[in-house]
């Protein structure tokens, strides 16, 4: 059987070896675990309580008084809120990530079956919103409405949007040029049936894929955000906020500027090296790189 | 040829028509300025007065029209909040953005060349290996917490840098490189591992291609085949990778300039937006966005004009 010359093939071409999952995807599993469950475990147990100041060790090296990652200048446990931030952070992201997903995927879908011009049409309309990164959205919402965790995960969201809409596309592109579509095609299956059976099951791997990186990216957004004070209040701890307040002691306690800063570099991390395996993985043909 | 670049053209003045419409209507806020002017002994009707007399209950498209002609012309009016007129205020903080941002690329080309290539040869083996995991680890580090750490070394416990200030380049040209070196450091770094990526697939792309092969045959080594061939063309992609993220890097410069205390555009947005003064950020943004659109446009040109496959198809 012949396929028709516009037709890519989805599966992996023949002669590609099977590639397993590397060892960095379990690795960028473990540690967005790990904070994971950090943040749950923070709603039922944390060294020390969240408003507890210890005064008599402040800016308190790691190790000291029973406080593992030490204290911050006016007495609170580094290590209780960097598993409190972690919350701010997995859940800014998660619902940032949601908007860009939920958004992106319908428009990235229709752009991929409508006919060329209209496609280009929002393709160019996505391009303007690329020329929008999340802390300009950001900067912009707070001018407006004053700078909070709604207008922060707003803005990462929309600034995520164009990513989906692009990778999401280029996936359905894919799709419709297969035989198998062409078969429903020919058996009457109007376009709305063949999004929902046939192109958004195919285009769920980079769905994922794509979830993973923007997450990352999300991560970094929050933290700059909220370095800028312009994210959650300064009663919600947020890794970002404490690296701006641990800038003023670097002369006295550098470590303090170092942990929230790992944490940030860490989930960054975590999220990136899962997004990158489960690429490898779900769909070498589909992606670039 | 003519047509593409007229198309390009035309899409870029919509786009840039377009992202103007969407930064006036959303930082558009009607009467409060009146509002906020007139403080609390504002009456509904000399708040209604003043609106009118300021103009901004004027329909909609004609404010825009007008703000727009101004803007264009890059005059974004006087800001509410300080009394300041933003447009020379804005072309101010923009040079000295313009210091930042450009450091800062050269220190990310001068890292992500060289590393990007290395990772690419070494490709699947160990030292390749090490490299993509180094520039992970890099892209995973803010930009903020590099520019903390260097603070921290070379400012706080060697002592040899100012922790922060600006020095104009004219007035104190040797001043203003020793302020600028942690900032392009910080800038650079994170940029840089960004881009090392982005190097390291543009060469893995040109390495498996024939005309490579053939000058390995030809018996240069895989370093010299690359240096002579192949870098023209991995460096395209590369290029418009950095034209595209010309306003990320821009805009992280926001971070960058709070840390440093540089009175760049970053600042003054950043600052505008914590006045809630919305006809500076309004300025401020379009004058970024457009920046982004223009670049991205003339990337794109480049990109029409250099590639030698699109020329013999228009010769055709």
């Amino acid at each position: 059987m012949t396929a028709p010359a516009t037709a890519t093939p989805l599966a992996v071409p023949a002669g590609t070896p099977f590639r397993p999952l590397g060892p960095l995807v379990y690795i960028g599993a473990g540690i967005v675990a790990f904070i994971a469950l950090a943040a749950v475990v923070s709603f039922f147990w944390t060294p020390f309580d969240l408003l507890y100041l210890d005064y008599a060790h402040r800016s308190a090296g790691p190790g000291t008084a029973g406080h593992w990652l030490g204290t911050d200048r006016i007495g609170r446990d580094i290590a209780t809120r960097l598993m409190v931030g972690a919350r701010t952070t997995l859940y800014v992201g998660i619902v940032a990530v949601g908007i860009a997903a939920i958004a992106g995927t319908p428009i990235g879908i229709v752009a991929g079956m409508v006919r060329p011009g209209w496609s280009e049409v929002i393709m160019r309309a996505n391009d303007v919103l690329l020329a929008f990164p999340a802390l300009l959205l950001a900067l912009i919402l707070a001018a407006k409405y004053g700078g909070s965790v709604t207008t922060a995960m707003v803005a990462i969201g929309v600034a995520s949007l164009p990513g989906f809409v692009r990778v999401i596309r280029s996936g359905t592109i894919q799709v419709m040029s297969t035989d198998y579509v062409l078969a429903a095609r020919v058996a009457g299956r109007r376009a709305p049936g063949i999004a929902a059976r046939h192109v958004l099951p195919n285009v769920s791997g980079l769905i994922i894929v794509q979830a993973s990186s923007a997450y990352a990216i999300a991560i970094l957004a929050e933290a700059g955000l909220s370095f800028l004070g312009l994210g959650a209040p300064a009663s919600v701890p947020s890794w970002g906020r404490m690296l701006a307040e641990a800038q003023s002691l670097l002369t006295i306690a550098p470590l303090t500027a170092l942990w929230p800063g790992l944490a940030i570099a860490l989930a960054v991390l975590g999220f990136n090296l899962l997004g990158d395996g489960l690429r490898d993985r779900l769909d070498p043909q589909l992606l670039g790189r | 040829m003519i047509w593409e670049l007229l198309r390009r053209c035309l899409i870029f003045v919509v786009s840039a028509l377009a992202a103007s419409l969407l930064i006036f209507w959303v930082l558009d806020s009607g009467c409060a300025p009146a509002q906020s002017a007139l403080g609390v002994n504002g009456t509904p009707e000399s708040v209604r007065a003043l609106c009118t007399q300021m103009g901004l209950n004027r329909p909609f498209p004609v404010q825009y029209l007008d703000w727009l002609r101004g803007a264009a012309r890059g005059d974004f009016g006087i800001s509410y909040v300080s009394g300041v007129a933003i447009g020379p205020q804005v072309t101010d903080q923009l040079a000295v953005t313009f210091w930042l941002v450009l450091g800062g690329i050269v220190v990310a080309l001068l890292i992500a060349g060289p590393l990007g290539m290395l990772s690419a040869l070494r490709n699947g083996r160990p030292s390749g290996y090490l490299l993509s995991g180094l520039s992970q680890i890099g892209v995973a580090v803010p930009a903020f917490l590099a520019a903390i750490l260097l603070v921290l070394v070379f400012a706080v416990r060697l002592d040899w840098l100012p922790a922060n200030g600006y020095v104009v380049p004219a007035a104190d040209p040797v001043q203003f490189l020793r302020h600028m070196v942690l900032p392009w450091l910080s800038l650079g770094f994170v940029q840089g591992a960004v881009l090392t990526r982005y190097v390291r697939s543009a060469v893995l792309d040109e390495l498996g291609q024939d005309y490579l092969r053939t000058a390995r045959a030809k018996g240069l080594t895989p370093f010299r085949a690359l240096a002579r061939h192949g870098l023209r063309n991995a460096a395209i992609p590369v290029l418009t990778v950095i034209g595209v993220q010309l306003v990320t890097i821009l805009v992280g410069a926001v971070i960058i300039e709070r840390i440093f205390t540089i009175p760049g555009i970053g600042k003054g947005l950043a600052d505008a937006a914590e006045r809630r003064d919305l006809l500076t950020v309004q300025g401020i943004v379009f004058t970024l966005v457009m920046i982004a659109l223009l670049i991205s446009f003339l990337v794109d040109v480049a990109y029409q004009l250099i590639d030698p496959r699109l020329r013999t198809a228009a010769r055709r």
